[in-house]
């Protein structure tokens, strides 16, 4: 299964010290605050958002456990509450997103593209410590009974300042701060990174869909994001600085939130697909053993899924009594998305079709995607059409919705993502059959915990309630939904057997096990802390596939900096270089000003006026430079000719 | 690839290291906070004609922000647009005393700015307690402010460092160059909000 | 009083399949042309993907090396991906449309005039129910249960009292959110007498699971019975006990937030009581209207709906008896 490496010469061995001399990452206690690698930064986000989930997934486990009996009393309603607004909470703010689209991202575009570390790595660092420091400030709060209880999206009037006394609301709008700033640092440097660093040869028509798609993510971040920046900023106003954006006694409107929060809440469900669809076509690519058919088409509906997102929020609200005319565009609009990813699906199935398949776990993963993502796309229908929607809006059913496109469209993806990849980040394969268990249960545990909730939904079970009455006919449905939970724990728990297990016993991997076209694959597993040993250039879309015999490899940069090459934007002609910066603790520093300052918001305005000043601080000096890098600089300097 | 061949090459060594506009990777940056930045104002901006329209006056009983210190800051953010050019464009020469001179020019403008500013706030005849009008006006504005200081702070901090020699390289006169686009950002964002302040009101009074 | 025994489990109560008026029953129509559609799509797909991973599928353990695609199996792909779209886009088209009809049908029944108006305002965790009139003597104040003629098209005039809620009986119409400082128009018609649950749809706090109410319909001249009959004020209380009772009410905190039409009780805070024997259930459709659970709700309202406005009530001797007595006076 794994290529052969051939040994390196003793000049090859020489630059390889010396790379690894430059590019060493910091060890020891300190040395973790310091890091600016992408490989070791992305690892952090990938645990961290990995623990997220399973938090996230045991709340689901107590409140299946509540609603498995009638009029339960296991959980009150005001634990409830909680529980039920933490889950979704943690699961779309703290695991979705960064994993998905950061971590994702963090890890394997700069590979992908073929070089050496992130576009501003200090700014990635800095991302990271404000995502971990949000999500411990949430579930700390959680833990003192203060957790966010109003829902994910937290609707006004009832998280404002008159229905939602206390500080939970708070809480939550100020994660959504620390999130929401991580998510859209990570989006500049990934399009950053896409735009400016591929390697010479890879021309846009040659990027890889993965870096695709994590390229239309970051636009949708960009644009998307600013809705809950506002919705969240106003909430916290109006609770603690006596704002009115939503009071309608004096002006407020109430579905202003809901605006600002949906313009961003659509697109968010589709930068959560979006990086799990462009798995699905690496994956796909890499066990038929072929190009991906409609290459164009694919990247094309991509594009297309990430403008028409910004075009849905609405049908989010077709309950408030919105005019006609609207409803009729948004159900249009609605409808309309499924055709780029519509058109995504057949070019899979046509690539399967004429590719030679080879059945290991990422693939039957894949295969999980497309039973369950597309029968929550079929779902998606029912909810597009207005007036269908006013029957199962707020009901199990779109709970069933969602969650089939979510986990259907996410986390199978994911799943087979993590076992594909998993040799690159670890050197060693995982266990095919504990991978093969792990899968069968996942896919039935999910089939019976959510398939139910499609009928009890029908049946007229509204969402978010701790509890129902006994004869109203859902209780047996929500016995087998709460049974299937219990394959959905073991699933996991076997996945994370088969992780630890893998990572000390796993078969060693080698640079390419899957014998796959990109250009992770390209390096040693795990790759160096110099990324590659030769700066490779590349000549068709699948690198490994479409190299040259003789496929040159970058030289020139300096052997002794951090040094690194600037291609152009459509054709990746080489265009400059320049350095990227030595490990440093100023991001961690900065990071804590920040966390100090949103935190102290919450309990006085001071905080953000006087928390400004360390924020400054560490700011400057993380960007004042040192004396004798820029006279080394200086030196070597080789200015644009106008 | 059986045999050991010695791999063809692609020279880099003669690449520029000292790269302006869309060719340096701050450019880039900044691009990519304006996008973000942008969209905030944006949707601040249609919040407040939001709130507008399922209002009956406007604004709510009282006088709309008077015009002449926001009108003021306009003059002084539109006049200082020229040294604003002439400074990004000297550091594309890598010329340290044009920049110099810029720097500090741009650092007295922008604390003039943020006097004006003051002002500003004192006459807006709001208070953002009141109703969801004062609420948009000041949040607009607290935006802008923010904009506004943190691009002065950046400033003043180039300034500082354009007279330390030993700190001055190409890497400088790149972050010239790029602070001359953030300014360039607060002044183009100023104009729309300032229309919608101080203008919106005395043309929708209808 | 014990209706809520005679309504059945599973037999099409609170479920938008079973339709007993015009507008669940269009939003039926288009439920099931999207089902058909929708499924049979899903399978075809599905059946695809298997037959083309189980055609060929490659046994040997490594992986072998990546296939030159020839341009004929391109063209086939191309065509086969074109006629997808098309007929993607050809269906997709179908159901809009559909929708499109069903949304207009519901728009004109909205245009109708309608004889008969409804006022709903929702509350953490009740439903205000209003009929208004110009006699102000005729004015009807109750709470959860809602009366409607059969086959008379019913003007639900509504909005919130504090937090957003969504007024949604599924047998009869698809929902709409109450939200303050929004006024709501929705038009309903049951066609079958009986009780239809509703629940509130959209997250309002600790009770939102146990905000339910009924819409009653019943033929015109029961309604117009019911109607007369819930106009008036409360009967005098003519023996000692229920006199007694009725002490205990005004002397206890009730009088801070219940209203008793024809007495000095006259708070709107809580629903209004004027007619509570003749309701099927108290606590917004949580607990049948028997005696001990109405002894119980005002006991301690907080063990069966915790959260609830209503604090718990101390009462001593024979004064919980006596209340009782006279509450179930109120018919």
């Amino acid at each position: 299964m794994s290529t052969t490496t051939t040994p390196l010469t003793e000049a090859e061995r020489k630059q390889a010290a010396q790379l690894e001399r430059v590019w060493k990452e910091p060890s020891g206690f300190l040395g973790w605050f310091k890091v600016v690698h992408h490989t070791t930064i992305g690892k952090r986000y990938m645990v961290t958002a990995g623990v997220f989930f399973l938090l996230a997934g045991l709340l689901a486990g107590v409140m299946r456990l509540q609603l498995a009996f009638p009029e339960a009393h296991i959980l009150s309603p005001d634990q409830y509450d909680q529980v039920f607004t933490m889950h979704g909470t943690t699961m779309m703010f703290l695991f979705a997103v960064p994993m998905m689209f950061e971590a994702l991202s963090i890890y394997f575009v700069p590979l992908m593209v073929g070089t050496r570390n992130i576009a501003f790595p200090r700014l990635n660092a800095y991302s990271y410590y404000l995502y971990v420091c949000g999500g411990i400030m949430l579930w700390v709060a959680f833990f003192c009974n203060t957790g966010a209880d109003r829902g994910w999206f937290a609707y006004v009037p009832l998280s404002g300042p008159d229905y939602g006394p206390g500080k939970r609301p708070d809480f939550w709008a100020q994660m959504i701060t620390f999130t929401e700033v991580s998510a859209l640092a990570v989006a500049v440097e990934t399009i950053v990174t896409v735009f400016r660093l591929r390697a010479p040869g890879m021309s846009l028509n040659r990027i890889p869909i993965f870096v695709w798609g994590q390229v239309i993510t970051s636009f949708m971040v960009i644009f998307g994001l600013p809705g809950v920046v506002l919705s969240s900023t106003m909430l916290l106003l109006d609770r603690t600085a006596s704002t009115q954006f939503f009071n309608p006694a004096v002006g407020g409107d109430v579905l202003l939130y809901q605006h600002l929060f949906w313009w961003f809440g659509h697109p968010e469900v589709y930068i959560i697909f979006i990086p799990g669809a462009a798995i699905v076509s690496t994956i796909v690519t890499t066990f038929s053993r072929r190009h991906m058919f409609g290459y164009l088409i694919v990247v094309l509906s991509l594009v297309s899924t990430g403008f028409l997102a910004f075009g849905l929020w609405v049908h989010h609200m077709f309950a408030t009594g919105i005019p006609q005319i609207a409803e009729a565009y948004f159900t249009a609009a609605s409808m309309m998305i499924a055709i780029p990813t519509g058109a995504q699906i057949f070019c899979w199935i046509t690539t399967l079709w004429s590719g030679k398949i080879v059945l290991r776990t990422p693939l039957w993963w894949v295969l999980g995607f497309f039973f369950t993502f597309i029968m929550g796309g079929m779902t998606g229908i029912f909810v597009a059409s207005v007036p269908v929607d006013l029957q199962v809006h707020d009901t199990y059913f779109v709970v069933a919705h969602f969650h089939y496109v979510l986990i259907g469209g996410a986390v199978f993806p994911l799943f087979a993502g993590f076992t594909y990849w998993f040799p690159k980040l670890t050197g060693r394969m995982l266990s095919e059959v504990l991978g093969q268990v792990s899968f069968w249960l996942f896919f039935v545990g999910f089939q019976i915990t959510f398939f139910p909730m499609h009928l009890v939904g029908l049946r007229g079970m509204p969402r978010r309630v701790y509890t129902y009455p006994s004869n109203m006919g859902w209780t047996h449905l929500n016995q087998v939904e709460s049974a299937g939970y219990i394959l959905l724990f073991l699933a996991v728990c076997v996945f994370l057997a088969n992780v630890i297990r893998s990572k000390r016993h796993g078969a060693l991997a080698g640079p390419n096990p899957w014998n796959a076209g990109t250009l992770e694959w390209a390096t040693t597993s795990p790759p160096p802390s110099y990324n590659f040993l030769h700066l490779p250039t590349v000549n068709g879309r699948e690198a490994l596939w479409d190299a040259a015999p003789n496929q040159p490899v970058v030289t020139g940069l300096d052997e002794d900096t951090r040094s690194f090459l600037l291609t152009r934007t459509l054709d990746a002609e080489p265009d400059g270089k320049d350095e990227f910066p030595e490990p440093t603790a100023w991001p961690f520093l900065a990071a804590m000003a920040t966390t100090a300052a949103f935190i102290g918001s919450i309990f006085t305005p001071w905080g953000i006026t006087i928390g400004a000043i360390p924020i400054a601080i560490t700011m400057i000096g993380w960007f004042w430079p040192k004396r004798e890098p820029a006279e080394r600089r200086r030196s070597r300097e080789i200015w644009q000719t106008e | 690839m059986a045999d050991r061949v010695e791999p063809a090459v692609l020279d880099v060594s003669h690449l520029p290291t000292v790269l302006f506009g869309i060719r340096s990777m701050t450019w880039w940056g900044i691009m990519g906070m304006m996008a973000i930045e942008g969209t905030v104002f944006l949707l601040t901006i249609a919040t407040y004609f939001y709130l507008h329209s399922r209002s009956v006056e406007w604004p709510p009983h009282r006088d709309p922000p008077d015009l002449f210190w926001g009108t003021l800051n306009l003059c002084i953010f539109v006049l200082s647009v020229i040294p604003n050019e002439w400074y990004r464009r000297r550091a594309r020469k890598g010329d340290t005393s044009a920049v110099r001179i810029g720097l500090v020019i741009l650092s007295l403008v922008g604390i003039l700015n943020v006097i004006v500013r003051g002002f500003e706030l004192r006459h807006l005849n709001t208070d953002w307690s009141i109703d969801a009008y004062g609420s948009a006006v000041w949040m607009l504005m607290g935006l802008h402010v923010t904009h506004l200081l943190t691009d002065l702070v950046d400033t003043i901090v180039l300034t500082v460092l354009f007279f330390m020699p030993g700190l001055i390289e190409g890497k400088r006169f790149m972050d010239a160059s790029e602070n001359a686009d953030y300014w360039y950002f607060v002044v183009a964002s100023w104009i729309p909000i300032y229309l919608v302040i101080y203008w919106a009101p005395r043309w929708l009074h209808a | 009083m014990n209706l809520l025994a005679a309504v059945p489990g599973f037999t099409g109560n609170q479920t938008a399949l079973s339709p007993v008026g015009p507008g669940a029953a269009h939003i039926e129509h288009t439920f099931s042309l999207i089902f058909w559609i929708t499924s049979t799509v899903w399978l075809l797909v599905l059946t695809a993907v298997v037959i083309a991973v189980y055609r060929r599928r490659y046994t040997l353990e490594q992986m072998p090396p990546p296939e030159r695609t020839t341009e004929a199996s391109d063209r086939f792909a191309a065509r086969a991906v074109g006629v997808s779209m098309g007929i993607t886009v050809l269906l997709l088209f179908i159901m809009l449309i559909s929708s499109f009809r069903t949304g207009h049908a519901i728009g004109t029944m909205n245009s109708e005039p309608q004889p008969l108006t409804i006022d709903v305002y929702g509350h953490q965790w009740w439903w205000e129910v209003r009929y208004p009139n110009p006699v102000p003597a005729n004015i009807v104040e109750t709470a959860n249960e809602i009366h409607v003629p059969v086959g008379v098209p019913v003007h639900i005039h509504g909005t919130s009292r504090d937090v957003i809620h969504s007024f949604w009986a599924p047998n009869i119409q698809g929902k709409r959110d109450l939200m303050p400082g929004y006024d709501t128009d929705l038009m309903l018609q049951v066609d079958q007498p009986g009780y239809w649950r509703g629940q509130c749809a959209e997250f309002c706090g600790l009770q939102h699971a146990h905000m339910a109410f009924y819409i009653i319909a019943q033929p015109k001249d029961e309604f117009e019975h019911w109607l007369t009959a819930q106009a008036q004020s409360a009967p005098v209380p003519s023996d000692a006990q229920t006199q007694h009772g009725q002490q205990v009410f005004l002397t206890h905190g009730c009088v801070l937030c219940h209203t008793i039409g024809g007495t000095t009780a006259a708070s709107r805070v809580g629903p209004d009581l004027t007619h509570l024997a003749s309701r099927s259930t108290i606590a917004a459709g949580t607990l049948p209207n028997t005696t001990g659970n109405l002894a119980g709700w005002i006991l301690n309202a907080q063990s069966i709906k915790p959260g609830a406005r209503m604090p718990p009530n101390q009462l001593f001797g024979t004064d919980l008896q006596d209340l009782l007595a006279y509450l179930e006076t109120l018919k």
